[in-house]
């Protein structure tokens, strides 16, 4: 059963190439996303914290800075 | 009505979306990769060769889809002057772009046994390199001039071009004699392919769809969070 799913009649290299080509691509396309969205996160919360108290005020007046600062209180 | 999709207002919603949807994707991946590999029928002419479609059609389908999408918005943001939808169009390009790379690699692995060639310049798979060709020439045109203001027109003349060629290679099998085989799967006409192949491909192209979601939302709240960014900078 394994060695037929492995052999697939001889064509168990090509199906099993094109399918991991597939999905190295996706963990690949994954984690660079995912990468940059983190360093950009970083930036802002480290831009964020430099900001005197009352930039910080106005800045915390927007929603989507509320938003990312409540994502990123983990990083 | 373009307000409602302000950025601030739908921020909350995609930077919560991602999870979600990454684990309906592993879930239904599962699921697809079991049928496409275990439970699915070889065929009677290419064996288990067949296999490599449920890989190779869906990124072909998602790579054309997304550059119509990407063409749209990059229109829309030209015409309108939506800063939003500029962002959409460069937000959905890297997973288009790379679904592109899939669909001709793949198509090169399942060409060898079943045509006896890697390669061959007939009208589809050439098409198919050109679209990839305007998927990076946009992506490049991002990255030399992501910080200018003309960008936007560039960024929308490449998209305008590379459109026309999208027509161009979903009809390039009936238009010209051509080795790659003729559609299967017919929205409005009788669809030739058998059930019990049709169901892991709808589920892959589910599972592909998705995946395509996912690295938008990620790549869109990254490009919101830079436009922040330079936002503090000039508080």
């Amino acid at each position: 059963m394994i060695n037929e799913l492995i052999s697939m009649n001889g064509y168990g290299s090509y199906v099993w190439s094109a399918f991991s080509f597939t999905l190295i691509s996706f963990a690949s396309l994954y984690f660079v996303t995912m990468l940059q969205l983190s360093k950009e996160q970083t930036r802002f919360v480290s831009k964020f914290g430099s900001l005197n108290e009352e930039k910080a005020r106005a800045a915390r007046l927007q929603n989507i800075n509320r938003e990312i600062l409540s994502n990123t209180s983990k990083i | 009505m373009f307000k409602s999709f302000e950025p601030n207002k739908i921020f909350a919603i995609t930077s919560k979306a991602p999870k979600y949807v990454l684990f309906l994707f592993i879930v239904v991946l599962t699921i697809g990769l079991t049928e496409a590999l275990i439970l699915s029928p070889e065929d009677y002419k290419q064996s288990h060769a067949v296999r490599i479609m449920y890989v190779h059609v869906p990124s072909a389908w998602i790579s054309l889809g997304i550059f119509s999408f990407l063409a749209l918005f990059s229109v829309g943001s030209f015409i309108f002057k939506n800063k939003n939808f500029s962002l959409i169009s460069k937000s959905l390009a890297p997973s288009g772009f790379v679904f592109n790379i899939i669909a001709l690699v793949t198509g090169a692995i399942w060409g060898k046994p079943t045509w006896g060639t890697w390669w061959a310049w007939d009208a589809r798979i050439t098409s198919m390199l050109i679209l990839a060709l305007f998927y990076a020439l946009y992506l490049l045109a991002w990255r030399i001039y992501g910080d200018k203001e003309q960008v936007i027109k560039i960024t929308s003349i490449i998209a305008i071009l590379g459109a026309v060629n999208v027509p161009i290679t979903k009809f390039s099998v009936d238009w010209w004699n051509t080795l790659h085989q003729s559609a299967s799967v017919n929205v409005l006409s009788n669809t030739s392919i058998h059930i019990s192949m049709l169901i892991p491909l709808g589920i892959m192209t589910a599972a592909f769809t998705l995946f395509s979601l996912l690295i938008f939302l990620m790549k869109y709240n990254t490009e919101l969070i830079k436009v922040k960014n330079k936002g503090l900078d000039r508080l």
